[in-house]
C-alpha cells in the first residue's frame, strides 16, 4: 500500500472516532437535556398564593402572618368575581328566592295570629298578603320578562303596602325590589342556558382559584386549593376564558377546534365583565412568586402526588437497591471465589458457568414472576409484596453481573501474588482473603457499580414483588413486610395510570431527574472509592 | 573451560580462604534428601529420578538449560507444584528427615519452613511494612511492637532498611525492581524459615541490582540453607558452594561448585558449561 493511501486511511479512522464520540455526546445531550430542564421544573417554579396556602395547611411551613395577608389581598382581588357571580346566580337560580319568600309569608301569618285585632280586619290582611305572596311566586317562576316586570310593579305600587310597614312583610318588598333590579339585566328566557354555562364556569373557576367562599370544604386536597403552579394557572385561565368548540363549517374538512370566548355567552350580563377583569388582574389574584422547592425530595406526596414531594419513592429505591446489594454481593463474591480458586474444571462447573451466563440474559419480567412465585408464594418471606421480597428478586437479577465481574477481577490478579502468599505459609482461604480479594477489589467494585445502577432502575422485577403506587415512607424494620413506592415503578405509574396525568408532568420529570441523579451520585461515589483503593494498591501519589 | 567462570571461581576461593574450611564441618548434615524423586505433568516428565542430598547452611545452585526441570525440582521442595493441575510426584523427598509428600504433612507448616523467592519480584499491592509483616501476621503475631521488630530486622538483613525506613507505609509497588526483589527476600525471611528457595532471583534485574542480590546471598548463607536456580553460570559459580546440573529432567552431575566447574566428571556437564549447547 502506498504511503499516501495509508495516511489517508489513518486520518479517516481518526475522523470516524471523533465523529462517533461527537455522536455519543450529542445523544447524551439530546436525552439528558430535556430530562434535566423539565425535571428542574419540579424544584424551581413560580408558585401562586394557593401553593403557599397549601404548604402552610398541609406541611405547616411558612410565615403565618405573611400568608394570611397574601390570602386576604388575593381574596380582595377575587371579591369582584365572586360577588358578580352570586348576584347573577340569584336571577337565574330563583329557588332561593322562592324559599325565602315562603319563609317570610309563614312568619307573617304567625305574626298576624298573635295580633289582637278584630277578626274581619285580620281576614282582610290575610287575604291581601296571600295574594301578594302568590303574585310574587308567579313572577319568580315566569321567564317572560315583560310579564314579570308588570307583576313586580303591581306589587310594589300596591295601595295596601303602607299597611304592612314594620311587619315581616317589608322583607318581601325588599326582595321584590332586588329581584326587579336583576330582572332588568338578565334575559330570563335564556335562564336554562345561562344556568348550564354558569355551572361550567364555576367549575372552571374552582379549579383555577379553589373553592368559592361559601362552598363546603371539599374532601380531596386537590379540590381544596386552586392552581399552585403559575404555568398550570395560565393553562387553566385559558380554560376559563375560552371554550373549545368544533367548527364544522367546511364540510370537506374534519372539524376544527376553535377557541370560543366564554364572555360571548354571557354578553350583556354583569358576568361578562369578570373575564376581562380576570385577565387584567391575574397576577394580583394569584400572586405568583418564584420558589425553590428542594423539599420535593423530602416531602411526602399528597392526594396521589398532585401536591407534595417524592420521599417515599426515593426511600423505596434506596431500600431496594441496597437490599439487593446486601444479598448479591456476598453471594456473588463467594461464588466467584469458588469458581476461580477452588472449582475443578469439569462438566458440572462448565454447566454452572453456562447457567450464570444464561441468567444474565433472562428478561427482567421473568425475574419478577419468579420472585412472586418463589419468595412470596413458596417460601413466604412476607405475606404479600415487600421490600424484602423485591430486594431478593433484584439480587438474583444482578447476581450474574456481580459473579462475572468478580470472576474477571479475581482472574486478573497476578498468579504470583497467590504463590507468594502460599509460599509464606498461608492457607488457600487466607491467601484469597488477604491478598487476592484486596487486589481484585477495584474490579469487583466495578461490577457492583453496574449492578447498583441496574437495581435502582429496574421496574419489571418489582412490579410483582415490592412496588405500590401510593405509600408512606417506610421505617427500616417495616421493609421486612411492607411494600413501597419506588422511583422506577412510580415514573411508569404516574405517566400511565394516574387520573390527572397532565397535572403532574412536573412530578414525572422530577422523578426521572431524581432517578438519573441518584444513579449518577451512586456511581460517582463508587468511582471515587475505587480510585482511592486503586491508588492505595499501586502506590502512585 | 570457560575462562570467565574459571577466574570467578579462583577469586571466590581466595576470598573464602580466610574463613578457612569452616563450611566443611557442616557439610555432613544433609537437610534435603531426594531419593529417586520424579515429578510428572500429566504424561510428560518434569523431573525424573533425581537422587541428591543438599547440605545445610550452604548455597546449592541448580543449573541447566531451559526446560530441564530445575524450577520444577525447586518448587517441589516446598510443594508449590501442588497448585499446578495434573502435577504428581513419585519417589521420596525428605526435609530434616521428614518425607514431605507423605499424607500427614502440614503443607502450611512446610512452606513456612521453606521460604521461596520468585523469578519476578512479586510484592503484594500493600505497604512495605504490610508486605514484610504479612507472614508473621498470618502466623498469628498481632503485637505491634513485635511486628515492628520483625520488619526492621528483616529489612536490615536485606540491606533495605536505610532505603525505605522513612516510607514504610507507602506502597511496595513504588519501589525499584531491585528493591522489590530484596523486599521479597525480606518478606520470606520474616517468617524465619530454615531453607530459602530462590528461582532465578536476579534474572529480571540490572547488573547492579544483581550484584546486591548476590552479596545478600553470600550474607544469608551463614544462617540459611539456600537453593538457587539460575541460568547464569557465572552467577552459580560466584554464589554457590555446591552445584547440580540437570538435563532433560535428570540429574547429570552434583558436586562442589569448584570441582564441577573446573573438573566435571560428565561430558554433558563439560559441554554445557563450556557453552557447546543450552
Amino acid at each position: 500500500m502506498k504511503l499516501q493511501t495509508r495516511k489517508l486511511l489513518d486520518k479517516s479512522f481518526t475522523g470516524l472516532n471523533l465523529f462517533s464520540a461527537f455522536l455519543l455526546i450529542s445523544a447524551l445531550i439530546i436525552v439528558l437535556g430535556p430530562i434535566f430542564f423539565k425535571g428542574i421544573g419540579a424544584f424551581v417554579f413560580k408558585g401562586t398564593v394557593e401553593y403557599r396556602r397549601m404548604i402552610f395547611d398541609q406541611f405547616g411551613r411558612g410565615n403565618k402572618e405573611k400568608i394570611f395577608k397574601e390570602i386576604a389581598y388575593s381574596q380582595k382581588a377575587r371579591k369582584f368575581i365572586y360577588d358578580n357571580i352570586s348576584d347573577f346566580e340569584k336571577g337565574i337560580i330563583v329557588k332561593s328566592y322562592i324559599k325565602e319568600t315562603k319563609k317570610i309569608y309563614k312568619e307573617y301569618k304567625e305574626y298576624l295570629s298573635s295580633l289582637e285585632l278584630p277578626n274581619p280586619h285580620k281576614n282582610e290582611l290575610r287575604r291581601k298578603s296571600r295574594s301578594l305572596y302568590s303574585l310574587f311566586i308567579k313572577a319568580l317562576e315566569s321567564t317572560d320578562k315583560e310579564k314579570v316586570e308588570n307583576i313586580l310593579n303591581q306589587i310594589l305600587s300596591d295601595p295596601y303596602r303602607k299597611r304592612f310597614d314594620s311587619t315581616p312583610m317589608t322583607k318581601m318588598f325588599h326582595l321584590v325590589t332586588r329581584y326587579s333590579e336583576i330582572v332588568n339585566q338578565v334575559d330570563l328566557s335564556n335562564r336554562e342556558v345561562y344556568l348550564e354555562n354558569l355551572i361550567d364556569l364555576k367549575d372552571q373557576l374552582r379549579t383555577l382559584l379553589g373553592p368559592f367562599p361559601k362552598d363546603p370544604k371539599p374532601i380531596l386536597p386537590r379540590n381544596q386549593y386552586g392552581q399552585t403552579r403559575w404555568d398550570r394557572s395560565l393553562v387553566k385561565l385559558n380554560d376559563v376564558l375560552f371554550i373549545e368548540k368544533y367548527d364544522y363549517s367546511d364540510s370537506s374538512e374534519m372539524g376544527q377546534i376553535v377557541q370560543y370566548p366564554r364572555s360571548e355567552i354571557f354578553k350583556g350580563t354583569t358576568v361578562e365583565h369578570i373575564f376581562s377583569y380576570l385577565e387584567d388582574n391575574r397576577e394580583s389574584i394569584l400572586l405568583p412568586k418564584t420558589v425553590f422547592y428542594w423539599r420535593f425530595f423530602t416531602d411526602v406526596p399528597l392526594d396521589s402526588n398532585i401536591f407534595g414531594g417524592i420521599k417515599p419513592a426515593i426511600l423505596g429505591t434506596f431500600y431496594l437497591t441496597f437490599g439487593a446489594l446486601l444479598f448479591s454481593i456476598p453471594l456473588g463474591i463467594i461464588a466467584a471465589i469458588y469458581l476461580t480458586e477452588f472449582a475443578k474444571e469439569n462438566w458440572l462447573i462448565q454447566l454452572i458457568r453456562t447457567c450464570i451466563g444464561t441468567l444474565a440474559g433472562v428478561p427482567s419480567i421473568v425475574f419478577g414472576l419468579f420472585g412472586l412465585a418463589f419468595f412470596i408464594n413458596t417460601i413466604h418471606v412476607s405475606s404479600s409484596k415487600s421490600v424484602l421480597a423485591g430486594s431478593m428478586t433484584l439480587a438474583i437479577l444482578v447476581l450474574p453481573t456481580v459473579i462475572r465481574a468478580s470472576e474477571e477481577a479475581i482472574r486478573t490478579v497476578p498468579h504470583t501474588y497467590k504463590e507468594a502468599s502460599l509460599s509464606l505459609g498461608a492457607s488457600r482461604w487466607r491467601a484469597v482473603l488477604t491478598v487476592i480479594l484486596p487486589a481484585a477489589l477495584p474490579g469487583i467494585l466495578t461490577g457492583i457499580i453496574i449492578s447498583m445502577g441496574r437495581a435502582a432502575g429496574e421496574t419489571a422485577p418489582i412490579i410483582f414483588t415490592a412496588a405500590v403506587s401510593v405509600g408512606q415512607p417506610l421505617k427500616l424494620w417495616e421493609t421486612l413486610s411492607q411494600a413501597t413506592p419506588a422511583l422506577s415503578w412510580n415514573i411508569y405509574n404516574l405517566c400511565t395510570e394516574h387520573e390527572a396525568v397532565d397535572e403532574i408532568r412536573h412530578v414525572q420529570y422530577g422523578m426521572v431527574l431524581t432517578l438519573v441523579l441518584l444513579v449518577l451520585l451512586i456511581n460517582i461515589i463508587a468511582i471515587i472509592l475505587r480510585a482511592r483503593i486503586n491508588k492505595r494498591l499501586i502506590g502512585r501519589t | 573451560m570457560n575462562i570467565a567462570i574459571k577466574s570467578v571461581i579462583e577469586k571466590k576461593e581466595s576470598l573464602k580462604s580466610d574463613l578457612g574450611n569452616l563450611n566443611n564441618s557442616f557439610i555432613d548434615y544433609k537437610i534435603i534428601k531426594a531419593e529417586k524423586f520424579s515429578v510428572f505433568y500429566g504424561d510428560s516428565i518434569g523431573v525424573y529420578e533425581v537422587t541428591m542430598d543438599i547440605p545445610k547452611n550452604l548455597v546449592t545452585a541448580i543449573i541447566g538449560p531451559s526446560g530441564c526441570g530445575k524450577s520444577t525440582f525447586l518448587r517441589a521442595i516446598n510443594r508449590m507444584n501442588d497448585l499446578i493441575l495434573n502435577c504428581r510426584s513419585d519417589g521420596l523427598l525428605y526435609i530434616d528427615g521428614q518425607s514431605i509428600y507423605s499424607r500427614d504433612v502440614d503443607v502450611v507448616n512446610l512452606r513456612r519452613n521453606v521460604g521461596m523467592v520468585f523469578q519476578k519480584s512479586n510484592p503484594f499491592p500493600k505497604s512495605i511494612f504490610d508486605n514484610v509483616a504479612y507472614g508473621p501476621r498470618i502466623h498469628g503475631i498481632k503485637n505491634r511492637g513485635q511486628l515492628n521488630e520483625i520488619v526492621e530486622r528483616s529489612l536490615i538483613r536485606t540491606a533495605l532498611w536505610d532505603e525505605v525506613k522513612d516510607r514504610l507505609h507507602e506502597s511496595a509497588l513504588a519501589l525499584s525492581g531491585g528493591q522489590q526483589q530484596r523486599l521479597c527476600i525480606a518478606r520470606a525471611l520474616a517468617v524465619n524459615p530454615e531453607i530459602l528457595l530462590m528461582d532465578e532471583p536476579a534474572s529480571a534485574l540490572d547488573p547492579r541490582s544483581t550484584a546486591r542480590i548476590e552479596d545478600l546471598i553470600a550474607e544469608l548463607r551463614k544462617d540459611y540453607t539456600i537453593v538457587i536456580v539460575t541460568h547464569n553460570m557465572q552467577q552459580a559459580a560466584r554464589v554457590s558452594d555446591y552445584t547440580a546440573f540437570l538435563y532433560e529432567g535428570k540429574l547429570i552431575e552434583f558436586g562442589l561448585t569448584k570441582d564441577l566447574f573446573t573438573n566435571p566428571n560428565e561430558q554433558q556437564t563439560e559441554d554445557y558449561i563450556t557453552g557447546r549447547f543450552g
